[in-house]
């Protein structure tokens, strides 16, 4: 079927899906012993929207995300080390050190790149697909955003242009249902985000956010149908934030229960399920054992990296004749 | 030389960069098919066609944000804000957009876009339509930000702008749109971060930014009525600021006069102020005289909105409490 992943890239998002989830359990290790600096905003159980959303682009597709961004850092190609090295503040970091875990970015990749200010991801697409279209390229723009940010202003200002100008955008609403500590039912009356596509004149559809294979057949139709130059989508992905807002939270307000009900409903067990029919269990378990030893081997040789030096920058502060 | 009016460079500079470079191209409120309501790029889009020269929805927060991811994507955007007093709704994307990203992703981007817009007193719009914001940007680092007080300026600097790599916010005044003044023809550029010498005096320098030039210079001519030589300095460029040229006329004359057209608490004339101080303090004959405007909202009935704005009455008084 078009727009089907073939096995082998089912087998990479489920390789990919695991890389994630090692790396928020690794980070959340760092971050107890006191070896990272500031929050960190882990993702597990919502592995299948970054994954499977970003599955089917080229590298020279550009992606926005979030303060929550690592699945999609991870999807779009990002290396295991180089992201870990950012958050540990290290000279081999993609940015050298200088951008946290919140605001990564590879330029050679196209993630352009995680954004801590909710929202902001969402015109940066829409920028990105004008530039595009400008250039006459059949390239696409992606925002990875959630339901807090679908509430803002620029979501909405956004949402108007790309549809109005046709733009080769697509926009993928991370529902995880929590702003912070807040209920999306306390920020917004409807429960569907998606239907808000229809009054912007765009197509809008719903999927299951835990399943890699909904995610990306559902996010693969509307990436052709931007590259055919024919507009934006909204996809919206229904997935649930098990991990606390941040490192910092002291949590208290979600359910044990409703915790527990999307455990069940994991990303990398339903994956799992579906593979095994496919092929052997062995072939899933040494996918497995490869990407934890992956990310642990990232971990170890990002701590042992140097940190970088302070110097000023000249195009922050082009000042004549100051001395710092 | 050609006598043109500063819309009419301005008009000129977008032109022959829109004819030099394909990936410029325009967009903000009115500026298509009307031409800008300051007329800025009128005949635009007849001559580059609708693709290159846009007119928008009334959102700015969007706006600025994809000027800022267009031009880290291959093309070079030109956007006009209406008015200054609308800057507040630019400031996410300006300030924890555009100025982080070239330090904080170590160079891995660029941002050659530039955002023109025209502030200032004088001509009964209100509060809401005649305030200098220039300090919201200025105070921000990896923002340029240029005012050119005169036609040839404004030319030579917006061409400037347009050319370089990074961020420029681009301070017009409405009140010199139709100032007159020769401009040189063909490929006239100003380097950005030079100040120019309005006016040469050996008794007080004034050092003044967009229209507030004209108002020095005006005070200059009293001035000399009165055995009084003022130099005036058109610093055109707030950041960077030219440190150099300042503290030559302040060792030439021993007397400084800042004035800027924004509010004075915390306003350019502060910046100005201390730099004075710190770099040519032992050239200093009495204190730097500061101006600006009174703080307060800017009113709108004559001479309510006349006795809040900086002039050349102003300025010549100051210029006096500086020799006595």
């Amino acid at each position: 079927m078009k727009n089907s992943p073939s096995l082998d890239d089912q087998l990479e998002m489920y390789r990919k899906m695991v890389l994630v989830r090692q790396l928020e359990e690794s980070l959340g290790e760092l971050h107890k012993q006191g070896k990272t600096r500031g929050p960190i905003h882990r993702c597990d159980g919502q592995e299948a929207v970054g994954v499977g959303a970003t599955a089917m682009l080229s590298s020279d597709d550009y992606v926005t995300s979030t303060h929550r961004g690592h699945a999609h850092y991870v999807g779009k190609g990002l290396d295991i080390h180089k992201i870990v090295a950012e958050i540990l503040g290290r000279e081999t970091g993609y940015c050298k050190g200088r951008a946290g875990h919140m605001i990564v970015a590879s330029a050679e990749h196209g993630l352009l790149g995680g954004n801590a200010i909710v929202g902001a991801c969402i015109p940066a697409a829409v920028g990105m697909a004008q530039s595009l279209k400008l250039l006459k390229s059949d390239r696409v723009a992606m925002c990875v955003f959630g339901d807090g940010s679908a509430q803002t202003g620029i979501c909405h200002e956004s949402m108007n242009i790309a549809a109005l100008w046709k733009l080769p955008v697509i926009f993928v609403l991370e529902h995880n249902e929590y702003g912070l500590t807040v209920h999306s039912d306390e920020q917004s009356a409807i429960k569907d985000l998606y239907k808000r596509a229809e009054a912007y004149g765009m197509p809008g559809k719903k999927v299951d956010g835990n399943d890699m294979l909904a995610v990306y057949e559902s996010v693969a139709t509307s990436v052709d149908r931007a590259r055919r130059g024919e507009g934006p989508s909204l996809i919206e992905a229904k997935t649930y934030r098990r991990a606390g807002f941040s490192t910092s939270d002291m949590g208290g307000y979600q359910s044990e229960e409703k915790i527990a009900l999307w455990e069940k409903k994991d990303p990398i067990t339903i994956a799992v399920k579906k593979l095994k029919k496919l092929v052997e269990p062995t072939t899933l378990r040494d996918i497995e054992e490869l990407a934890i030893q992956h990310v642990k081997d990232a971990v170890d040789q990002a701590l042992a990296d140097p940190y970088p030096t302070f110097e000023p920058h000249a195009a922050s502060n082009p000042y004549r004749g100051v001395v710092l | 030389m050609t006598m043109q009016r500063y819309a009419e460079a301005l008009n000129s500079a977008l032109r022959e960069e829109m004819a030099r470079d394909d990936t410029v191209w325009l967009f903000g409120e009115d500026v298509s098919t009307y031409g800008g309501v300051f007329k800025v790029s009128k005949g635009l889009r007849d001559e580059f066609g609708p693709e290159r020269v846009l007119d928008t929805p009334i959102s700015e927060q969007t706006l600025t944000a994809m000027a800022v991811t267009a031009a880290m994507t291959g093309t070079r955007p030109v956007l006009e804000i209406m008015y200054a007093d609308f800057m507040p709704l630019t400031l996410d994307a300006l300030v924890n957009q555009a100025s982080i990203y070239e330090y904080i992703w170590a160079d891995q981007v660029q941002m050659p876009f530039v955002l023109r817009t025209q502030g200032g007193g004088g001509a009964g719009a209100g509060a809401q339509h005649s305030k200098s914001l220039d300090v919201l940007v200025a105070h921000v680092p990896g923002i340029k930000v240029v005012a050119p007080a005169t036609p040839a300026d404004a030319k030579g600097l917006l061409k400037a702008a347009i050319r370089d790599p990074h961020p420029v916010v681009f301070l017009e005044h409405k009140l010199l749109y139709n100032s007159r003044d020769e401009v040189p023809d063909g490929d006239h550029l100003c380097e950005i971060g030079k100040a120019r010498t309005a006016r040469e005096g050996s008794d007080v320098s004034i050092f003044a930014t967009s229209k507030m030039v004209h108002d020095a210079l005006k005070a200059a001519t009293e001035l000399e009525a009165d055995g009084i030589s003022a130099e005036v300095i058109d610093l055109r460029t707030l950041r960077p600021l030219d440190n150099t040229a300042i503290v030559q006329s302040v060792k030439k004359t021993n007397h400084a006069v800042v004035v800027n057209e924004g509010w004075r608490f915390c306003g350019f004339g502060a910046e100005l102020s201390a730099t004075i101080m710190e770099q040519a303090f032992d050239d200093l004959d009495a204190p730097v005289e500061r101006l600006g405007t009174f703080d307060m909202p800017i009113p709108y009935s004559e001479p309510l909105e006349t006795s809040v704005l900086p002039d050349a009455e102003k300025i010549a008084a100051a210029a006096r409490r500086a020799l006595r």
